[in-house]
């Protein structure tokens, strides 16, 4: 056996023992998985795995009294011939079926949807949203009638593009806009002003989506019968 | 210490071990668990990290984070709903047939003929409509918390993927029990697909293997209900969750003093 002279030629591999001789380049580098604060912390074993554990029965011990008090609806075999009226799709599709009552089935079923989901993806994404800054500091009026206007504006623009009047768009628009403004106006006095002067704009963003999606789904839901006229379930019951 | 009092000691301490003690002594349980009574956080620690179901998890938790108010645990009973969904719904699917009319037939035979069979029935349906509800204020919750911001982007995105999933579950199972209800909101919702430009026929087409909902429409929505969509909730819901750890834990609000006010 001869003792073959080593030549090392500076090149890269995955396998650590083909080159022997390593560059180390120091780079920095964040891990979020080992971010850090100094804090109280308990073993998961058993803090963690006890609460689950409770978390799961008592959530099963509701489902199972749910299913054992109340029945799922079962109506006659499906008949092409003939349409219920209403025909409703489950609750929470109704916000969207109340949507067709106003707008043609391209912006309803199509455009507000996927304009809603895509709001939704971008959120994080979209720069202005991320610092959730305090959206008022100081009474300032000009700006709360800005932001009243904007809201009027808004709840305008979804009005024009429908065939009837959207109430259960227009009447949450206007009232985020009032909560809004109201701070801007009146100074943080006492807790509820001061805790609404203290949110930022995206709060205010995603409450207004919140507050119209709802609505939508209630009046969908509880106040629409035949025809998808206006009933009211205290004297017509729920269709 | 006298010999007398350490024995004492000893044996009130072999006392509380109890049977406990004897099971982990036990060499079938030994090859189940590895690790020896949680009495010591050694092997309070190997209890997590040495289980396939909890290693998914942290062997330590920083108290907030386990907080109920924290996250009210939203997620977590999302998925224990999900579990209750698959299990019922194996079950459910012992006794089901995507046809017409023995769908509906077979929802009959669920009320009048197989022991607890509403029950079954029930406990899948009412599970479905809590789960939309219960992932709906999860991503409710996890705005408010501001949770979203980074590092954790991407498993908003997941989230918003989540969300439809699971909508689209509950839509595709609607259309199941072939009644009344179930046909006409499907209907319903096949004819909005018709309203996308250009392709709508073609995608409405696409969805319901015809031109009207049918039998083709039925064995569609069986296999994406019974198959397709809950492998891909399964696989998200996998990837959601091995995120939530990689992305350092929950995400908390900075502690009093030390900077930041928290999240508005
Ligand atoms: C099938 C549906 C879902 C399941 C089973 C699920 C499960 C979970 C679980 C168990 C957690 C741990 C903390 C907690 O419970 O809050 C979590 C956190 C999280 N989820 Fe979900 N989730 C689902 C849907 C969603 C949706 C729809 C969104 C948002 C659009 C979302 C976004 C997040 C984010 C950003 C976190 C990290 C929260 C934090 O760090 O505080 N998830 N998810």
């Amino acid at each position: 056996m001869t003792t073959k002279q080593r030549t090392f030629t500076p090149a890269e591999s995955e396998d650590a023992r083909q080159i022997p001789v390593r560059v180390a380049e120091v780079q920095e580098d964040e891990r979020f998985a080992v971010e850090d604060r100094d804090e109280p912390k308990v073993m998961s074993f058993p803090h963690l795995v006890l609460r689950e554990a409770i978390a799961l029965l008592g959530m099963s011990l509701f489902l199972v009294l749910l299913s054992l008090f109340a029945d799922a609806p079962l109506e006659q075999i499906a008949n092409p011939a003939m349409t219920p009226n209403p025909a409703k799709a489950p609750w929470y599709f109704l916000g969207l079926q109340e949507l067709l009552h106003y707008y043609p089935p391209l912006v309803a079923g199509v455009l507000l949807p996927g304009l809603v989901v895509m709001a939704l993806i971008q959120i994080p994404y979209f720069d202005v949203n991320l610092k959730r800054e305090a959206l008022w500091t100081a009474p300032r009026p000009g700006r709360a009638t800005l932001v009243l206007l904007v809201a009027f504006a808004v709840a305008f623009l979804f009005n024009v593009a429908a065939h009837n009047t959207v109430w259960p768009i227009i009447i949450p628009t206007v009232v985020v806009g009032i909560i809004m403004a109201l701070p801007g106006y009146l100074g943080a006095h006492g807790r509820l002003l001061s805790w609404l002067s203290s949110r930022s704009i995206p709060f205010y963003v995603f409450f207004w989506f919140l507050s119209v999606a709802v609505v939508l789904t209630v009046v969908g839901t509880l106040f629409r019968g035949p025809g998808w006229a206006l009933t009211f379930p205290w004297r017509e019951g729920i269709y | 210490m006298s010999e007398t009092k350490e024995t004492t000691l000893t044996a009130e301490r072999e006392k509380r071990r109890g049977l406990m003690a004897l099971l982990h002594g036990n060499r079938v349980f030994r090859s189940l668990f590895r690790h020896g009574l949680p009495d010591t956080n050694r092997n309070r620690a190997l209890a997590t990290f040495s289980n396939f179901f909890l290693h998914v998890q942290p062997v330590k938790v920083r108290l907030r984070a386990i907080k109920f108010t924290q996250t009210f645990y939203l997620g977590g009973l999302s998925l224990v709903c999900f579990g209750t969904l698959t299990i019922t719904g194996i079950l459910l699917m012992f006794y089901y047939h995507p046809s017409v009319p023995r769908a509906y037939e077979d929802m009959k035979d669920l009320q009048f003929v197989v022991s607890s069979g509403t029950f079954l029935r029930n406990l899948h349906r009412w599970s479905a409509h809590v789960m939309v509800a219960l992932v709906f204020l999860h991503m409710v919750r996890v705005f408010f918390a501001g949770a979203y911001k980074p590092p954790r982007e991407f498993n908003w995105v997941l989230g918003v993927i989540l969300f439809v999933l699971t909508v689209l579950l509950s839509y595709t199972g609607y259309l199941l029990p072939w009644d009344q209800l179930a046909y006409w909101a499907v209907t319903v919702g096949a004819n909005m697909a018709k309203a996308v430009p250009v392709m709508g026929e073609d995608i409405r087409f696409l969805m319901l293997g015809g031109t009207e909902v049918g039998e083709n429409a039925l064995i569609r929505f069986y296999v994406l209900h019974c198959v397709v969509l809950p492998l891909a909730l399964t696989g998200v819901i996998a990837l959601h969750l091995w995120r939530v750890r990689k992305d350092g834990g929950l995400h908390l609000p900075p502690l009093k003093g030390k900077g930041g006010e928290g999240d508005r």
